[in-house]
């Protein structure tokens, strides 16, 4: 459709002497009536963000319309986001997402252009001069702190950090984390935490199959780590993670769980009312942690040399430090009581502490967006763009999915509806005339320039084949799925081949 | 999802099922016992055993890619299993499948908006699905990690499965699928927030 473009500019000077007939004739009007050099444009869309959110608002969109032309432009020369980053090396079913993402990628009306750094290299206001629409779906780079003293003190990470660590994210590659503890302790009960777990724990004849990374892999061959707790501030019954990765953790050769009988009181009692979710994970959470093993378990447990649990009710207050090396010895965690049951429970302190031994503190406690570029509106209390079905508020043209959109909790199914949600809305504006496609978009056209004249060279969906299909090579070398490249440079570099 | 569905066909790399169960009758590993569903010996009857193997092996069976080939000539009345789909407008799809077909698959085959972002791996629930009532309970039950997964979907009802499970069988002919019309966040427990 670009070519359209073209053959319009090179017509318009010929086109000024002519009559109106011909000139009408050579605007586009073809024999059969149908204009097909068109002077309204083709819809064009700039997506911000090439991960899940990103790549299903641009299926949607291409689906929803046969005109709309999607652009996607992702800060990092590689595609995929948190598919690739955040989603645990031993998880490769939940990747096969990234089959249909490079479909769309591959669409004529499609684009991607990696290396681009929106709100640094071009603003959100000089896309949208460029698109009818920009949509942001950049997720959330930024990590809710836990705001207690100790916070920064070496063997202190975020879950963020250290997956993205043994993902192999660039900015993260030199984490180093200390990996020389007994006990590690996790600060939150979701799926992240129980994926840090279980990268600790897992056998290394299990991980060296999967595409973490090698120094990752490497760091873990050495680990001492031989006890890991998951802590939340609230009961058995607010677990944030799903049953299958619970299922997991009790599955995991080698490990057996050690859990806090009391911890579960009351918690049997209430099953029944439990809608059916909520109730098969802890349904399962109780055998885990209370059910008498069979003899089959009991042997497995007895050749258990790794030990993991769930800790309820504590809520960090203090990163204690080793006084001789400034380095973690413990953590500070205050007892708390719940007010209220079910998802609405509260947790209130007691004014109890208990202090817990550990080399290791990993805080899953949630990601954050952070805002990038000034002019778009940004709700600093809940870290969301402020929107209505993906509209944002007070900004017409702007649109955002994903975790940028509803806040950094839910999987892959809950970012698909997500974006379509927000596709739609878009899509609604087009056809309701609430967004104005009339005029004619120069698009990436004039980003490219923009671009160029910044020093900046986009990497295309096609160099990124030519890093995937390295990566592939080098993992088949060693039996891994793939190798990933750890830096910007050598993607840059190979991109560039 | 059928322009998508349409490109993932001409893509070698990637695994094409309209069958889950392949016609073994043709096939040289059925017929010399090389296959690991010879020694399970039922092929159409829809065991639970084969289906889990089955499904267990999908991404490394041969007998994939003879299932492309095989009974493709047949249209055979007694094969065809008539299938409606409901997508998320009220629009009612009907389809001629045929015995063995997956429902996922069969539906991206037919251009319905059924996503399937695992590819039939139980790592996902994007391919949720209403069964019509007097079909439901003529389904096997479904394994552990399908329910675990079903866990997830939003608006989880009765007669939820996951279509990426579903294989017809002759008597599943007249089997109505409904897609569900969330499309909101949702939770674990199914709550939906309010507006805020």
């Amino acid at each position: 459709m670009s070519s359209c473009r073209v053959l319009l500019s090179e017509l318009k000077p010929w086109t000024l002497g002519k009559s109106k007939w011909t000139r009408g004739l050579l605007e586009g009007i073809s024999w059969s009536g149908k204009t097909f050099l068109s002077t309204s444009s083709c819809p064009k869309v700039c997506v911000v963000g090439g991960g899940p959110a990103g790549f299903y608002t641009a299926q949607h969109l291409i689906k929803g319309r046969q005109d709309v032309e999607v652009d996607i432009y992702e800060r990092l020369p590689v595609p995929f986001g948190l598919v690739r980053f955040g989603v645990a090396p031993d998880h490769p079913e939940v990747k096969n997402v990234i089959n249909t993402f490079t479909q769309t990628a591959k669409h004529s009306r499609c684009s991607f252009f990696g290396n681009v750094n929106v709100g640094k290299d071009v603003t959100v206001d000089e896309l949208q001069q460029a698109y009818h629409a920009v949509v942001l779906s950049y997720g959330a780079e930024g990590n809710r702190r836990m705001g207690v003293p100790g916070e920064d003190l070496p063997g202190v990470y975020s879950a963020k950090d250290f997956v993205g660590w043994y993902n192999g994210l660039p900015s993260c590659r030199e984490l180093s984390p200390d990996l020389s503890c007994e006990t590690a302790v996790i600060l939150g009960q979701g799926n992240v935490a129980l994926d840090v777990a279980r990268i600790l724990l897992s056998p290394l004849d299990i991980l060296k199959k999967t595409d973490i990374t090698q120094p990752a892999l490497e760091a873990l061959a050495e680990s001492r780590v031989r006890k890991v707790l998951i802590v939340g501030r609230r009961g058995p019954m607010q677990v944030a993670c799903t049953i299958k990765e619970l299922r997991e953790m009790g599955n995991l050769p080698g490990t057996r769980p050690e859990m806090v009988a009391a911890d579960f009181e009351g918690v049997p009692e209430a099953l029944k009312d439990l809608p059916r979710p909520r109730k098969r994970l802890t349904e399962l959470l109780l055998k885990t942690a209370l059910e008498a093993p069979g003899e089959k378990e009991l042997e497995r447990r007895g050749k258990a040399t790794k030990v993991w649990g769930f800790r309820f009710y504590r809520s960090p207050t203090e990163i204690l430090a080793d006084p001789d090396h400034n380095r973690t010895a413990g953590i500070r965690l205050a007892v708390n009581r719940l007010e209220g049951s079910g998802e609405r429970a509260q947790a209130v302190l007691t004014g109890e502490v208990e202090d817990v031994p550990c080399g290791l503190v990993i805080s899953s406690i949630g990601y954050q967006s952070l805002p990038i570029d000034s002019t778009v509106p940004f709700d600093s209390r809940s870290a969301v763009v402020p929107n209505s079905v993906g509209r944002v508020h007070q900004a017409p043209g702007l649109y955002c999915s994903g975790w940028l959109k509803t806040g950094p909790t839910g999987v892959i199914a809950t970012t698909l509806n997500n974006s379509f949600d927000t596709a739609r809305s878009l899509l609604e504006d087009i056809d309701s005339g609430k967004l104005d496609v009339s005029v004619a978009k120069a698009g990436s056209q004039i980003v490219s320039s923009l671009l160029e004249e910044r020093g900046v060279k986009a990497v295309t969906f096609s160099d990124w084949e030519k890093i995937d299909s390295l990566e592939r090579r080098r993992g088949e070398a060693c039996g891994k799925p793939r190798e990933k490249l750890l830096t910007v440079e050598e993607m840059l570099k190979v991109a560039r081949t | 999802m059928a322009a998508a569905a349409a490109a993932r066909s001409s893509m070698g790399l990637t695994l094409r099922l309209s069958r889950v169960i392949p016609d073994c009758r043709s096939c040289p590993l059925y017929r010399f016992k090389g296959c690991l569903h010879s020694a399970a010996g039922s092929q159409r009857t829809g065991s639970l055993d084969s289906l889990r193997t089955i499904s267990r092996h999908l991404q490394t069976s041969i007998c994939l890619y003879q299932a492309e080939e095989g009974s493709s000539n047949a249209e055979d009345p007694d094969d065809v299993v008539n299938v409606v789909y409901i997508d998320r407008s009220g629009k009612r799809i009907p389809v001629k499948a045929k015995v063995g077909d997956n429902v996922l698959y069969l539906a991206h085959k037919h251009g319905v908006d059924l996503e399937g972002a695992c590819e039939a791996s139980l790592a996902c629930s994007t391919c949720h699905v209403y069964v019509s009532a007097s079909h439901f309970d003529k389904l096997p039950e479904p394994e552990e990690r399908e329910d675990d997964m079903l866990d997830m979907a939003p608006m989880l009802q009765e007669n939820s499965r996951l279509g990426c499970q579903i294989v017809l069988t002759p008597d599943l002919d007249g089997i109505e699928l409904t897609m569900p019309k969330v499309t909101r966040n949702f939770y674990v427990d199914g709550h939906v927030p309010k507006p805020h």
